[in-house]
């Protein structure tokens, strides 16, 4: 029985039907990929994970409880956290503020009004800030314009914010797409060292090859909205079904 | 007081402002050819706090949370009506009546943010502009036998006041403070200057002082950060476990108490109430007094609706003889140019001049006159070199 399960989960959206009979199982402490070529439905089930959308059919268990009709805050305080595609941070707000927002989440809940306590004075928050930003290697930018940061500084910044909340599961959606080869290979390591170093479930939606084989555990092949087939990252690589499916092509186009 | 040393020598500058403002708004002698531009009569002072303390509460909406209600002139309204509703009833002392205002504004601001904020975005300020519009409209027909309809409401000699002994013969119900009337002034001759000292002015400063002391408090909690976290990003904002409806609202509210407070004030100034202050221009207004003063910063509110006020009731003044006699020393032919020129830009055609700054001011200031204040500080800070603090200035980091 994996962390998250999800069992004949449909989604259809007008005539195209996004994802036929997903069923997935992501086992505890393990860092699985999910990969398929473009319209496989990598992004749908996503969404249907995070409650952003809700599926048509089937069930979505995150450590034996239902997440369907659920609001994504929920979903997150229940130990889901979520890096996007483009990473989504608090652009106006200092790199520090960032970091003590989910801090302030996961200690306080959905909604706290506390408004009579100046930020100052919560030094737990602080210190607990302080102490994933230097985690992040980003200590020396605390008092930084986020959104003045480089793209890979948003991205670590960005999981950074997800880690300090100490999620059970991490899902993170094409964390390198659009990263120069250096960055690309930052973000690598940092994922190969926050799989080590904590007890969490990684799952991770990827395009680039390197980076799958480079992280993975275990890997699932979505193609027109069903999975194909759902193996360790050597099988896959030998696997012809696969290779048909996607590999071919990628290789065909690089 | 849990403040920062930076917010704390606002807080004393600003108080100082407010203790000596008889003095500074009244800079030219009486009977002089300026005297036209002093603004130390207690009506207009009185109106400069409280119109602050609106914007203030707006600017706790609108500057962290960045939405903007096109309707809060209706919860100045509602408190303005509850006040005087008061004062009929239970006493002329303006407390009671200042503490009501603020307490109805919030539950019907509650009422209404949490319809308005299902939608955000262009939606949420188009619905709190139809509950504005929708408040107006009743208090000006349906609602006449609460709200006096077109006449409006003012405290008369029969009414109940169940707290105050009956009045004197022929004596009129006055709104105090324990006994201290509001319009009571103390006017003060030195050389050609008059300064007055009004008891109600003073009153008001001291509940603006209390209610930026307030504002600065929230801008600085944890609560304070998270509303800008809603202004900057909800997505990642939902994504990282934080419901942001309860958050907005709750802005929402704080605001809509402000507006009431604000509504309270000034029937404790003025003891009349009338629909017309819930107009859709009034809301506007108080946009305006924000994004001109500098929305999401500590003080541009209270500028902004400083120098709104001011033009308001100082440029509208100014009529064509006044014109005549300033230009009265050039040549005819450009006299009357130049009074043909300017002729539009005052009277009734302040909102002219207004709008033209408005303009200015977004165009070329985004961040309002607090940005401007920045502006000529650096300026003069580079002439300056080496051992100056960074920046001490008002806006809060962003």
């Amino acid at each position: 029985m994996g962390i998250l399960e999800v069992k004949n989960v449909g989604k259809r959206f007008g005539g195209l039907q996004a994802l036929g009979d997903v069923n997935l199982s992501i086992a505890e402490n393990s860092v699985h990929a999910i990969i398929g070529p473009n319209g496989a439905g990598k992004s749908t089930l996503l969404n249907c994970l995070v409650g952003k959308l809700i599926p048509d059919t089937g069930s979505v268990m995150f450590d034996g409880q239902s997440v369907l009709g659920r609001k994504p805050y929920e979903i997150n305080q229940m130990g889901i956290s979520r890096v996007f595609q483009t990473p989504e941070i608090f652009a106006d707000l200092s790199v520090m503020e960032n970091m003590m927002i989910p801090c302030f989440a996961k200690r306080d809940g959905a909604f706290q009004l506390n408004a009579i306590s100046s930020i100052p004075s919560q030094r737990d928050m602080i210190e607990r800030a302080e102490h994933m930003l230097e985690d992040m290697n980003m200590a020396d930018k605390r008092e930084m314009h986020a959104g003045s940061l480089s793209r890979g500084d948003k991205r670590r910044l960005e999981i950074g914010m997800c880690l300090s909340q100490e999620p059970r599961l991490l899902l993170l959606d094409e964390p390198t797409a659009g990263m120069a080869r250096a960055d690309t290979n930052n973000t690598i390591d940092l994922l190969k060292q926050i799989s080590e170093d904590r007890d969490i479930t990684i799952a991770i939606i990827e395009h680039d090859m390197h980076v799958v084989f480079s992280l993975a555990e275990r890997i699932t092949v979505l193609a027109q909205g069903t999975p194909l087939v759902e193996d360790t990252p050597d099988n896959i690589k030998g696997n012809p079904k696969v290779r048909e499916a996607y590999l071919g092509e990628t290789q065909d186009a690089a | 007081m849990g403040l920062n040393k930076k917010d704390v020598t606002l807080l004393i500058i600003v108080a100082i402002l407010c203790l000596f403002a008889p003095f500074i708004l009244n800079p030219f002698p009486e009977g002089s050819a300026m005297a036209q531009f002093n603004a130390g009569y207690p009506d207009l002072m009185q109106r400069l706090v409280i119109f602050g303390i609106f914007a203030i509460g707006f600017n706790i909406l609108f500057g962290l949370t960045g939405y903007l209600s096109f309707g809060h002139a209706a919860f100045l309204g509602v408190g303005s009506y509850a006040a005087i509703w008061m004062m009929k009833l239970l006493t002329m002392n303006v407390i009671p009546a200042i503490i009501i205002s603020v307490l109805v504004a919030g539950l019907f601001s509650l009422l209404v943010g949490w319809i308005s904020l299902r939608r955000s975005g262009i939606y949420f300020s188009i619905l709190t502009l139809a509950f504005a519009q929708m408040s107006y409209s009743l208090a000006y027909s349906v609602l006449t036998p609460i709200t006096g309809g077109e006449t409006g409401l003012q405290p008369k000699v029969n009414d109940p006041r169940i707290l105050d002994g009956a009045l004197a013969a022929g004596e009129t119900p006055r709104a105090n403070l324990f006994g201290l009337q509001m319009n009571e002034s103390y006017e003060m001759a030195v050389g050609g200057w008059v300064f007055t000292f009004n008891a109600g002015y003073y009153m008001a400063a001291v509940v603006m002082l209390i209610a930026f002391y307030i504002s600065i408090r929230i801008f600085r909690s944890p609560f304070g950060m998270m509303l800008r976290a809603v202004k900057s990003n909800q997505q990642r904002l939902n994504y990282t476990g934080l419901n942001a409806k309860p958050y907005t609202l709750a802005a929402f509210v704080i605001s809509g108490m402000y507006a009431g407070l604000a509504g309270g004030l000034l029937v404790a100034m003025d003891t009349q109430v009338g629909a017309e202050r819930m107009f859709w221009t009034a809301s506007g207004e108080v946009v305006l007094m924000t994004i001109l003063g500098g929305a999401g910063t500590l003080i541009g509110p209270v500028l902004g609706a400083g120098f709104i006020k001011y033009m308001e009731n100082i440029v509208s003044k100014i009529n064509k003889s006044i014109l005549e006699q300033w230009f009265a020393f050039m040549p005819d032919g450009i006299e009357d140019l130049l009074i043909t020129l300017v002729y539009p830009f005052i009277g009734k055609g302040w909102h002219l001049t207004l709008g033209i700054l408005f303009m200015l001011v977004v165009i070329f200031l985004p961040g309002g006159l607090v940005e401007g204040g920045q502006r000529v500080g650096r300026l003069f800070k580079r002439k300056k070199p080496a051992d100056d603090k960074p920046d001490g200035r008002t806006t809060p980091a962003e």
